[in-house]
């Protein structure tokens, strides 16, 4: 971190006054990515452990109102994520190779598929919404036995998928932000890390799915 | 507008005070310098609006019936509780002396993320907020823990507007934790190795990951005591088929180790202090520098020991038992270390100083009390007594509030390039030393003999204990009120700060000009000898980073 080197990259891209230089503030950023990430990890922890007690207290309730779950609706929305994920990453590819018209389709694909999967979404929450499954004053339940306990799982169910919802608008709200950057020829080869650091957030969302998934949705299948 | 927060104009320098005085130039700030004041103008607020509510309480408490209606002492306390916590001491050292100090100290121009930084200070405005509106409202009258079902069934005041004051302040807490990491990870000086940072660096950085490990579970916990207040589904209620304790749990997930985020950071203080006037090297500066990581990693392992009553189970118990126990080791390492420092030093008692030896005594006694309760058996009979308040007011009061105020005036001329009155400054940490223990140490006894912590009334014969702590809480109240007022003189009309008031070392000190100018530094910063170096070892020519 010589001095001279400060000088000579002192107009590169993006370059803040308080790096010395570009690897210095790509370094910075990816570890500060990852320590929110971090952050992510123990707030939706919160809700798994939550979970993980529930489901030991209640075993049997959670098996039963889990069916209540749209497995192909959910199933779908599994693959679209995962698709969502490869165009991401596709689109951090062409960011590194400096291929703007790319990176832009890319960005786009990734958006749209986001948006896929929030419209399902909507057709699931409204589909409790008819079941009379939404948590509260309005709750039913078919098998009497498991009231309290179903609504409990209902209750897990819309705080920890809400709260992934709510990831994924924040992510199409990055998404878009990109997109206008890269239309406004923001990125070249030399400097892309808002486009690597949202690539993360977006794979950290998806990830969060992942578990979701199986955790709300498949469990008891064999009783 | 410029009136009140800018410094009066001067021949001097440009440094980051004089730089501009617009308030755009203050409120949309990238310079952790002035973000750094930004937050401590903020949190002295916060500070006196909390105290304010301790008035009321001790002003409660000085009849067996109390002054107030029952109702009344209930958000007292509460409010009391929520401010001083969440508002005031866990950003108080890192928000204000962390955001001022890490850069220098490890030699760098500023924070990783400064728009971060300056985010930050506006979610924690945002979040105060909120805390202000339900006070305005009628107030909270959960205690500062929420406990659910209570807060999130039958309480009947203002939880939501509270909650949410605490939930948005927690994510300012986090960008502060993760601009901290990445700037010690990643923005050191030449020659700034690991084993050559300030101690003051390495508590913030065991601060840091607290918050951001600790802080997001505080805020999933409060989501979730949100929708169960709005929906009644019974997540926590057992009525309905949840738990309880569930709740406990995820709360004192975040909230134990939250106490030290508290006490971490003005642990790095008194190490700055000590070594500054003993003028020597501080002891076993690996041990001081390592037992900060090892509380914050052992502090993620405790929090069992606030549900030994709560219906835990009496193996978790006796294991959260033992390793609370364990905090104890790294805690006494440091205490031992400063003391040793000390020995056979040159000690002078500057007010840094005063301050330092204040809570070198207050937090061994805090430190020594929290083994009471750790210990299960005596826990069961001083469980939600006096005695847990005077515990946790030793460490945060006679622990934080006194490293703060040492901080403050140790760092004054830095932050000013102004001297405050050495002569009123020892008489006010004189008597701040004074009006705590007598505000708390009677609060010991009580709680021993039994009285209950949150009741508005007591037995007679606790009368003159609490008469004993309100008058002491009368005599600390203006031990508050002292430096408040001789500083804000200091900071317009005090003589001119000569570059290194205390001959203390340190790139803040030693290479940042004072006041420093916006960058913090003239001439890119180098770091060519130990730290602490007062015993003048020789520095080194070549420099390897």
């Amino acid at each position: 971190m010589a001095d001279s080197e400060v000088t000579a990259l002192e107009h590169a891209p993006g370059l803040k006054h308080h790096f010395d230089d570009t690897e210095q503030q790509l370094e910075s950023s990816t570890l500060g990515m990852w320590v929110f990430l971090l952050t992510e990890i123990m707030f939706f922890g919160g809700m798994f452990g939550g979970y993980t007690v529930y489901r030991n207290l209640y075993p049997d309730a959670f098996a039963s109102s889990s069916r209540y779950m749209n497995i192909p609706i959910g199933a779908f929305n599994t693959a679209v994520l995962i698709c969502s994920s490869l165009t991401m990453a596709l689109a951090v590819r062409a960011a590194q190779l400096g291929n703007k018209k790319v990176l832009i389709w890319f960005l786009v694909f990734t958006l749209i598929l986001g948006c896929v999967f929030l419209g399902l979404k909507v057709v699931e929450y409204h589909e409790k919404w008819v079941d009379h499954h939404i948590p509260g004053p309005g709750f039913r339940y078919e098998d009497a036995r498991y009231f309290h306990q179903a609504q409990i799982l209902f209750f897990l169910y819309f705080a920890m998928t809400g709260m992934h919802a709510m990831h994924m608008v924040v992510g199409a709200g990055l998404l878009t932000t990109l997109i206008i950057m890269a239309a406004r020829n923001r990125f070249s080869a030399a400097w892309y890390t808002p486009v690597e650091m949202i690539g993360l957030y977006w794979h950290f969302v998806d990830i969060v799915w992942i578990f979701l998934f199986p955790l709300l949705y498949l469990i008891g299948r064999t009783k | 507008m410029s009136t009140t927060l800018s410094h009066p104009p001067t021949e001097e320098r440009p440094n980051y005070l004089n730089v501009d005085y617009g308030w755009k130039s203050w409120l949309l700030t990238t310079d952790h310098k002035r973000i750094a004041l930004l937050y401590l103008f903020s949190i002295t607020a916060f500070f006196f609006v909390g105290g304010a509510f301790a008035v009321g309480m001790r002003l409660n408490l000085l009849t067996p019936k109390g002054l107030f209606a029952h109702d009344t002492y209930n958000k007292l306390f509460t409010m009391h509780g929520i401010i001083m916590v969440f508002f005031f001491l866990v950003p108080s050292i890192p928000a204000t002396l962390g955001n001022f100090l890490v850069p220098p100290m490890v030699g760098a121009r500023d924070l990783a993320f400064p728009r971060i930084n300056l985010l930050s200070w506006y979610i924690y405005i945002v979040g105060g907020i909120f805390a202000i509106t339900a006070i305005v409202r009628g107030g909270v009258d959960t205690g500062w823990t929420f406990y659910a079902p209570f807060s999130s069934t039958y309480s009947n005041t203002h939880v939501i507007l509270a909650a949410i004051g605490v939930f948005v302040s927690g994510f300012s807490s986090i960008l502060t934790g993760l601009n901290f990491i990445v700037t010690v990870h990643k923005m050191r000086a030449p020659g700034m190795t690991w084993s050559r940072l300030p101690l003051f660096v390495w508590a913030h950085y065991a601060t840091s990951l607290i918050q951001v490990l600790g802080t997001p579970v505080i805020a999933i916990t409060i989501v979730l005591l949100g929708m169960e207040r709005v929906l009644h589904a019974g997540i926590f209620d057992p009525a309905l088929g949840g738990d309880p304790i569930l709740f406990q749990h995820l709360f004192w997930f975040y909230s134990h180790p939250a106490v030290y985020i508290m006490i971490l950071p003005g642990m790095g203080v008194i190490s700055e202090i000590v070594a500054c006037f003993s003028r020597k090297s501080i002891f076993g500066y690996g041990f001081v520098a390592f037992s900060s990581v090892a509380i914050a990693v052992l502090g993620f392992l405790v929090w069992g020991h606030h549900l030994f009553v709560a219906g835990q189970s009496m193996y978790a118990s006796m294991v959260f038992s033992f390793i609370s126990f364990l905090v104890a080791v790294p805690s006494a390492i440091k205490v031992f270390n400063w003391t040793a420092t000390m020995y056979r030093g040159s000690v002078s008692y500057d007010t840094p100083m005063l301050y330092a030896f204040g809570f070198i005594g207050l937090f061994t006694i805090g430190g020594l009390t929290g083994l009471f309760l750790a210990t299960m058996a005596v826990d069961v009979h001083v469980t939600d007594t006096y005695f847990v308040i005077a515990h946790f007011h030793y460490v945060m009061v006679g622990g934080m509030v006194m490293a703060y105020l040492g901080g403050i005036h140790f760092w004054f001329p830095k932050i000013t390039g102004r001297l405050y009155p050495e002569g009123w400054a020892k008489f006010a940490a004189l008597v701040v030393f004074v009006g705590f223990n007598l505000t708390f140490f009677p609060q010991f006894v009580l709680g021993y003999l039994g009285m209950p912590r949150r009741y508005a009334a007591y037995a007679d014969e606790f009368q003159i204990l609490n008469v004993m702590s309100t008058a002491g809480a009368s005599i600390l109240g203006v031990g508050y009120l002292i430096p408040m007022i001789y500083l804000a003189w200091a900071w317009r009309y005090g003589p001119k700060s000569p570059q290194n008031p205390w001959g203390a070392k340190g790139l803040e000190w030693e290479q940042s000009p004072t006041p420093p100018p916006t960058f913090n530094f003239d001439v890119p910063p180098v770091m060519n000898e130990p730290a602490y170096n007062y015993s003048g070892e020789e520095k080194e020519v070549e420099i390897g980073r």
